[in-house]
């Protein structure tokens, strides 16, 4: 079977440098011709503008949709304003997690759903009709799948918003996790919001698919100027996982919470009910296992997925990311480890990799802010 | 399109090989580097080393992924190349110059059933889609 490709596929398919690669069925780039370290610090100290138009959207509407979005979600949707932006989880009953999603609120009657590419699918028969809301509910809103009418380009880092307002002004004015979606672009209708997976100041622009080429190749001309690359996949992990922002199947998935990975702060025990709320906060009363921590290579060696974190003779968690930051030019790494047993920052663990003990020390997370905006 | 060598042999597993007496002399090809992406790390083998051909000697890791370094063929290594320690990018910039190990070969032989570099050219058209 063939994989899929986004509206952007013929804008950088040809272009020198390119390398395409399978991405959950989609091809997508991974890097374009200068690699994923030099546009990595062109997000750090310029602009990068990525195709991600494999992410997911879906639409919620109906007069119950705030109740029904504030159920099915973990951070509270009936007290966002219209035009505001919330980063929060879809959980199953028992805690863990079905995916991370931004939800977009229109009004108190529409909502959009913007989910993992890879987990697109199992998202929507979620939200539709597997959930245990709507297995219990006669009536529900209607959800529709938007993700293969829609593209979505990411402008981000700190000349991000030069580019964006050198052709569209009113986008200057947006705040952070708040949206617009009333925007043209000489007549190309443009969903424009302040967000990002990079840890930079950015924008994110959902088009219909088939003005995207057009919008593609008019914020790279505005940004030439400015030092705008064109990113691939590759860079925007090496970006999130510095910024310690959470990758599904990684920091979080179906076997474990937002509680574990320190995320806690975007599941509101406040609200009455959500899927999920009693398992986490029997989870929280009760004491939760482990924590996501961050962790600096000492030895030589790149920690990756998977490998097992030692204190000693035992092993105390398992590495979720891990890189070489292009930042730090260290090996850094994102790990579940078990809370309670000491562990401060500062001091050292071992990572089993290939089968040798190589040493790694506790760091602050995340290893990367950006400096205040003015 | 990837540069090939003439003068040197090559491993399904995307290595090569130069033979000088019973000394092998090995890298990854210049195929091999371009799709694995920048190189920030060369996990080397130690002296002494010894390896049946096919079994994992080293690991190169790219910002994106780790990939094995196979022994393109039996014996012991005598000589790893600890520049890359440093300047792991070297195999990025130079595939050919910036060997891995040399390792005294158990069986001479085996060298010969290495792909040579039109060999190598057609598989690497075969596998490209």
């Amino acid at each position: 079977m063939s994989n899929k490709r986004t509206p952007l596929h013929q804008s950088y398919r040809d272009m020198p440098g390119v390398k395409i690669v399978d991405f959950h069925g989609w091809d997508l780039p991974i890097h374009f011709s200068e690699g994923i370290i030099a546009e990595h610090q062109s997000v750090r100290n310029a602009a990068g503008l990525f195709d991600v138009s494999h992410m997911g959207e879906f639409i919620i509407e109906g007069d119950d949709a705030e109740a029904y979005v504030d159920q099915l979600v973990t951070n509270s949707i009936s007290t966002m304003e219209s035009g505001e932006v919330k980063y929060t989880f879809l959980c199953y009953p028992n805690g863990t997690v079905v995916d991370d999603l931004i939800v977009y609120k229109f009004s108190p009657t529409q909502f959009m759903l913007v989910v993992n590419a890879g987990n697109v699918e199992k998202d929507f028969s979620w939200v539709e009709k597997e959930n245990p809301i709507a297995q219990s509910r006669d009536t529900l809103p209607a959800v529709k799948n938007q993700s293969d009418a829609w593209a979505l380009l990411a402008l981000q880092g700190p000349k991000a918003e030069s580019v964006i307002t050198s052709i569209l002004p009113e986008a200057g004015d947006i705040d952070f996790f708040r949206f617009r979606d009333d925007l043209f672009l000489d007549d190309i209708p443009l969903l424009v919001s302040r967000t990002g997976y990079t840890g930079e100041d950015g924008f994110e622009v959902f088009l219909n698919a088939d003005d995207a080429p057009e919008i593609w190749k008019r914020l790279l001309e505005a940004g030439e100027g400015e030092g705008l690359k064109p990113c691939g996949l590759g860079a925007r992990d090496t970006l999130r996982l510095e910024a310690k922002l959470p990758l599904y199947g990684q920091e979080i998935s179906d076997s474990i919470t937002p509680l574990e990975a320190n995320l806690g702060v975007f599941v509101d025990f406040e609200k009455p009910y959500f899927v999920g709320r009693e398992a986490l906060l029997k989870q929280k009363e009760q004491g939760i296992p482990r924590s996501l921590r961050g962790l600096e290579m000492i030895d030589a060696g790149v920690p990756r997925q998977g490998y097992a974190v030692y204190s000693g003779e035992e092993q105390v968690g398992v590495i979720t990311s891990g890189t070489k930051s292009p930042t730090l030019k260290k090996f850094i790494a994102l790990a579940l480890i078990k809370r309670g047993i000491g562990l401060k920052v500062g001091n050292e663990v071992e990572i089993d990799i290939h089968g040798k003990r190589k040493k790694a020390r506790l760091v602050k997370t995340p290893f990367y802010k950006k400096s205040g905006r003015s | 399109m990837s540069e090939i060598k003439d003068n040197l042999r090559y491993t399904e597993n995307h290595e090569w090989v130069k033979l000088d007496g019973n000394k092998a002399v090995v890298g990854i090809t210049d195929y091999a580097q371009d799709s694995l992406g920048e190189i920030v790390y060369v996990e080397l083998p130690e002296t002494d080393d010894e390896f049946s051909r096919g079994e994992e000697a080293a690991s190169i890791e790219s910002v994106k992924a780790a990939a094995p370094v196979y022994a393109a063929m039996g014996g012991r290594i005598v000589e790893v190349n600890e520049e890359l320690e440093d300047a792991p990018e070297k195999v990025n910039e130079a595939p050919y110059e910036a060997f891995i190990y040399v390792m005294e070969v158990s069986n001479p032989e085996e060298f010969n059933e290495l792909m040579d570099s039109s060999a190598y050219a057609a598989f690497l058209e075969e596998n490209e889609h």
